[in-house]
């Protein structure tokens, strides 16, 4: 195979957009080594016993032959019986690290005679590519789009990250065990948001990838790999793959009427019920891809000449996030797992005009008590509150 | 790679470059107001002060300690300052009641909704402060009088703890003094001396004479004595929708990103402060929202 893509790629016109081609797993080391000229090339790869995205440089960094087993508190990655690069779902880490990262310096202050003055903090130097970005996460990433570019007050730090982004997607082939993203129609086929996506078509003869372009960066840089066109069986293949992806799902969550079900309940008894389980550790909004809340610190160094404000994730779950004086507003478990889970599916849609949760399954995985939120929402629209404001008897 | 939507284009209404970044005041006058509280005019070391409607807010910035939410309390006529009332509860809001005339002190803003002074235009006001309450209806105050032939009766109804801390006590008295509007001052506790109202500011609101039907009402203070407030609206026959609260929750960024201020879909940094009471009911009725 690798003798005709040389062939056909001399032979054929510059990829367009409506281009499909497959490309062999050394073309796609020759992506990784092409994107590392302009971008910090970020990854998935295996890191004390989990899939996460990290800088990669070769294709051996890549998880071939790894699978993620997951269930509600539960992660294990298995060996694969085949050499699969993305057979796996989604790892604790999301593309939000990047893009909206963790730890941020918003501006850096001095003193001076005038008092002091404040300067913007330096920008990130590099320019990122993500490589394997899962049809859920290109949701999440539009939707923290909206949140931060969408708004009146544009993040200028998210945008001038995001607009350099570079995008390779892949549809996945292996839904996880807590995966609910056909529910939530984000996935699991990667329909826009790429520069280019993958499909991975693996069988005893063949491990290549059909490519997809989705922008003129895309085009372009696919037009210096070697590859060949696209086949109808090609095209078959991947469309196998996605709608057996789509029968595999892990879970579900009915999302009819689902705003309206959880606004109209804020004094539901499953709250109490789920806040003896939960322990507002906050690890659900961490590995969530959507969630954007932050708050900042202030330093100053020991002279008191500099001062800088720092920005860090934090969570509706800690009994701070709330704070005004004289007390918190969310002082229950059950009000802060309320405002999390409504949050997420039904007053973000007042928000940004979208649900918060692409149902990629994180939170039900990493919750270390196997909280569900496909299962939480289930139980409150099993017996839903009664206009009166009580519940109805019985389910 | 994106291509750049019509949202993304969307610029903000008043700030320019990186809406994180405070820009440099200097603290022109200082005056004490309580004990614990002091209100600061201050006036931007470069370019013009920015345009603001009664009811909005600033984030001051005190260097190296902290940044905190704070009404503007002073006329909106006056286009060189801007004026806070700062009470000290904490670290960033005691750096700043400790400012020194001459200092540096950061701003972001302005931010938020405005009470509807112009949309009351023709109907009675009544504005009910709770303490602290009154600093953010003071620029509306001084709209009303200024426009006062524009509105119809003017009630305003103001609760303080002790006679010793209550807010603007001279300009109240001049209010007072005023034969064209109604001011009515009550306290939780009356020492010896005090020979006025007795009680909690919602009382006030039953004596207090208004249309009901033709009434604007602007309310701000403690949420529980907003929530009495609002019941004391709603019994003399006001609309809910010609109720406005200022609300409180805690604020990291001002602009939407840091989620902090949400009361329900609302982001009080922007949805609010003000707020018109029939789009929030639902909410306030319930508890830790
Ligand atoms: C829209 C709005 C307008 C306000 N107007 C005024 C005003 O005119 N005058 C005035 O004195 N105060 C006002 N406040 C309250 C003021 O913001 C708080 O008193 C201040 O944040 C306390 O911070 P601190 O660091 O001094 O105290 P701490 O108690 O140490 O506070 C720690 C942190 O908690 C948060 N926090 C604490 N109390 C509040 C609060 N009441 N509201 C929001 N966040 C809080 C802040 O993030 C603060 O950084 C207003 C608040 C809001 C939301
Ligand atoms: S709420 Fe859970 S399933 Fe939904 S996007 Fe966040 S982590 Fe994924
Ligand atoms: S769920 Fe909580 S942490 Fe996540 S975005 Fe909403 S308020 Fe913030
Ligand atoms: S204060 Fe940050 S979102 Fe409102």
């Amino acid at each position: 195979m690798p003798d005709e893509t040389a062939s056909v790629q001399t032979a054929t016109a510059p990829p367009s957009k409506a281009m499909k081609a497959v490309i062999s797993c050394d073309a796609l080391q020759a992506l990784i080594a092409a994107l590392a000229a302009d971008y910090l090339v970020l990854g998935p790869t295996v890191r004390d016993g989990a899939i996460v995205y990290e800088e990669i440089s070769d294709l051996s960094q890549l998880p071939a032959g790894w699978k993620d087993k997951q269930d509600a508190g539960k992660y294990r990655l298995e060996r694969r019986e085949d050499d699969a690069i993305f057979g796996f779902a989604v790892g604790p880490h999301s593309w939000k690290r990047f893009l909206h990262p963790p730890v941020e310096t918003l501006w850096t202050g001095r003193r001076d005679n005038d008092g002091f003055s404040i300067a913007p903090a330096a920008g990130e130097p590099r320019k990122f590519a993500f490589i394997g970005v899962r049809s859920c996460e290109l949701h999440a990433i539009a939707i923290q789009d909206k949140v931060f570019i969408g708004s009146p007050y544009a993040d200028v730090g998210y945008r001038a990250r995001r607009q350099d982004a570079f995008i390779v997607a892949v549809n996945c082939a292996e839904a996880g065990g807590t995966c609910f993203c056909a529910s939530m129609e984000t996935g699991p086929e990667a329909k826009n948001g790429f520069d280019l996506v993958l499909t991975e078509l693996l069988g005893e003869a063949r491990h290549d990838f059909l490519v997809d372009v989705g922008s003129d960066a895309g085009a372009a840089l696919l037009g210096r790999l070697p590859h060949r066109s696209a086949s109808d069986a090609d095209v078959a293949a991947k469309a196998a793959i996605i709608a057996q992806t789509r029968a595999r799902m892990g879970r579900a969550l009915e999302t009819d009427g689902i705003k309206e079900l959880l606004q109209s309940s804020p004094n539901h008894q499953r709250w109490d019920d789920v806040a003896a389980r939960c322990l507002t550790c906050g690890n659900c909004t961490m590995v969530c891809p959507t969630c954007f809340c932050t708050t900042v610190e202030d330093h100053s160094d020991l002279t008191g000449n500099t001062a800088e404000r720092v920005r860090k994730w934090d969570s509706c779950f800690t009994l701070d996030f709330s704070y005004i004086h004289g007390g918190s507003v969310r002082e229950t478990g059950s009000s802060r797992y309320r405002q999390w889970i409504t949050h997420k599916l039904a007053n973000w849609i007042d928000q940004f005009g979208t649900s918060g949760c692409v149902g990629c399954g994180r939170c039900i995985t990493w919750c270390p008590l196997g909280i569900d939120i496909t299962e939480e929402a289930a139980a409150i629209r099993a017996n839903p509150m009664t206009a009166a404001g009580g519940q109805h008897e019985g389910t | 790679m994106f291509t750049e939507s019509a949202e993304m284009a969307r610029m903000p209404p008043a700030a320019s470059g990186d809406p994180f970044v405070p820009r440099i005041y200097c603290v022109d006058r200082i005056r004490r107001e309580l004990s614990d509280t002091v209100t600061l005019e201050i006036t931007p070391s470069q370019g013009p002060r920015p345009r603001y409607a009664p009811g909005q807010f600033n984030m001051l910035y005190a260097f190296g300690v902290g940044e905190v939410a704070i009404s503007i309390s002073g006329d909106c006529a006056d286009d060189r300052t801007f004026v806070h009332t700062v009470r000290d509860v904490g670290a960033a809001s005691r750096a700043i009641t400790s400012l020194d005339v001459g200092a540096a002190i950061g701003v972001r803003g302005p931010f938020g909704t405005a009470w509807p002074v112009t949309d009351a235009e023709g109907s009675d006001i009544v504005i009910v402060a709770g303490g602290l309450g009154l600093a953010p209806l003071r620029p509306a105050i001084y709209h009303v009088l200024a426009n006062r032939s524009r509105y119809g009766r003017i009630a305003i109804l103001f609760g303080t703890r002790h006679p010793q801390d209550m807010l603007y006590r001279d300009e109240l008295a001049a209010w007072r003094r005023n034969l064209d509007i109604s001011v009515e001052v009550t306290v939780d506790h009356a020492d010896r001396d005090w020979r006025g109202n007795v009680g909690v500011v919602p009382a006030l609101i039953a004596r207090a004479s208004f249309d009901p039907h033709d009434t604007v009402a602007l309310v701000c203070g403690p949420e529980i004595m907003m929530r009495f407030a609002v019941n004391a609206l709603r019994d003399a026959g006001v609309a809910p929708d010609h109720i406005h609260l200022s609300m409180e929750r805690n604020m990291k960024c001002a602009i939407g990103l840091c989620g902090h201020c949400q009361f329900g879909p609302q982001f009080v940094c922007k949805d609010g402060p003000v707020m018109r009471f029939d789009r929030i009911a639902s909410l306030f009725a319930v508890r830790e929202i």
